[in-house]
């Protein structure tokens, strides 16, 4: 079982209030869309739920404990961040797979790895390859594989599909899609994408620096 | 030691010649650098003059604690110049003093108790200055380094920490690319030593009067205490900055110039 609470969190940066009093509580397999004007701090938020900037008001807590007081890093292995245009790091693909490995002190398990990349209709033999070979849509595939490698229990995207061909935002997509059913993990997504706006049933909407969720029951 | 080379004060006077032909280029040219080439040269002139009475004051005194106070003080100033080229990496002072001190002490001791240097003031000193001056460059390089690589990877950096790393594994690389870069220069003009110039220590023998096939042993010497010095001195810079640019939350947090 999972909880995840935001409760009237706040975030201010440098005088200037982004957003204030959000609150919301999400469980097992909830998915929730996030929309809102650009600048409105939504990115800003799914930040601050992977603790990757701290709330300067209020709370977050991961089944009833406070964020602030969880160990960080285990933190970040359980609720995990993807964002858009994702950066690949050292010098081949093999260097950003490892890395989920490392963080748990796992030596990295290859088959797994190409198991992975064979979901994102990646080769095997691009396990070897060089990052700067690869396509913007291969990469952004890639990065969400960083993130996908170990299910975490919350699922933070940010905006992880704008810009791509619609053959890598289908392969993303199935990925995810897939590892939500198995996994019951709770989704958070930005988009400005107009087709995942309309499919969406639970939508929070980040706007004039309030939160406001609409969650239609689907039966 | 016998002085074959003693300039006399006229002949320097003369010798100043050298300093009108960069103020004319510098005028002619319009780099506008007259001004800090006549403080340059003044500085130059008075605080070596106050420290050459006060290196013969301490070698006439020949005592054991004013040599090492005056090697920390060599250490001290270095560590204040290294603060400088930190870019505002906080707590950049202690960790280029506790840098500096660790290779000079560790390097200083190997040469002591391996009876290469004895521990006098007319050896010492020199020699200190020497090793925490080639430290206090390669700290520095050290400073430009992680900021720079920072800044160049910040997204890197970040993707790193969102998938949990901890900030060491965050900034591994990094970290091994700057004490590279902090060693890097000493390597260098290693190599070329004797082919494209005859190294300080060994011109200065030279002009002294030594004869070259000893003064080589001491050169040699100089290369072992500067590898050992830079190195050490590079490592610990490294290891300890790079933790300066996290906070304990682990997130990324560059410094503010």
């Amino acid at each position: 079982m999972t909880k995840l609470v935001v409760d009237q969190a706040g975030y201010q940066v440098e005088g200037r209030q982004i957003w204030h009093d959000i609150s919301f509580e999400l469980h097992d397999g909830d998915w929730v869309t996030v929309v809102g004007p650009s600048g409105g701090g939504k990115s800003t938020l799914l930040k601050a739920i992977a603790g990757l900037q701290d709330i300067t008001e209020g709370h977050i807590f991961l089944n009833d404990e406070d964020v602030m007081r969880l160990p960080i890093g285990d933190y970040r292995q359980q609720v995990s961040y993807a964002t858009q245009s994702a950066q690949l790091f050292g010098e081949t693909v093999r260097d950003n797979l490892d890395l989920p490995y490392l963080v748990r002190q796992q030596t990295p398990n290859e088959q797994q790895q190409i198991a992975g990349l064979e979901q994102m209709d990646l080769p095997a033999d691009y396990l070897d390859k060089a990052v700067t070979e690869l396509s913007g849509g291969e990469r952004q595939r890639v990065g969400v594989l960083r993130n996908l490698l170990f299910p975490p229990k919350v699922l933070l995207l940010d905006e992880i599909s704008t810009g791509l061909d619609a053959e890598t935002k289908q392969v993303i997509w199935r990925a995810i899609h897939a590892l939500h059913a198995r996994e019951r993990l709770i989704v958070l997504s930005v988009t400005h994408d107009e087709g995942e706006i309309a499919d969406a049933q639970d939508i929070l909407t980040i706007q004039n620096g309030e939160g406001a969720r609409r969650h239609e029951q689907s039966n | 030691m016998n002085s074959q080379i003693n300039v006399s004060n006229w002949s320097l006077a003369l010798a100043f010649i050298l300093v009108v032909i960069s103020l004319v280029i510098s005028y002619r040219q319009k780099l506008k650098l007259e001004k800090e080439t006549i403080i340059s040269v003044v500085r130059a002139i008075v605080q070596l003059i106050i420290v050459g009475y006060l290196l013969k004051f301490i070698f006439n005194v020949d005592n054991w604690l004013l040599t090492l106070i005056m090697q920390l003080f060599i250490i001290y100033n270095a560590a204040r110049n290294g603060k400088k080229r930190s870019q505002g990496i906080p707590g950049a002072f202690v960790i280029s003093w506790w840098g500096l001190l660790l290779s000079t002490t560790i390097t200083m001791s190997i040469l002591v108790l391996t009876g290469v240097l004895k521990f006098e003031p007319y050896q010492m000193i020199p020699v200190t200055g020497m090793v925490a001056g080639n430290s206090m460059t390669a700290v520095g390089l050290v400073y430009r380094s992680l900021n720079q690589q920072f800044r160049d990877q910040q997204g890197q950096v970040f993707e790193r920490l969102a998938l949990g790393a901890s900030p060491k594994l965050a900034a591994g690389e990094i970290v091994r690319e700057a004490i590279r870069t902090g060693m890097q220069p000493t390597i260098d003009s290693v190599r070329t030593y004797g082919l494209v110039s005859l190294p300080g220590m060994m011109s200065g023998l030279i002009m002294a009067g030594v004869d070259p096939i000893h003064a080589i042993k001491y050169q040699i010497m100089v290369v072992f205490m500067l590898l050992s010095a830079t190195g050490i001195s590079s490592v610990f810079a490294s290891f300890m900055a790079y933790r300066k640019f996290f906070n304990e939350r682990w997130q990324l947090q560059l410094p503010k110039k």
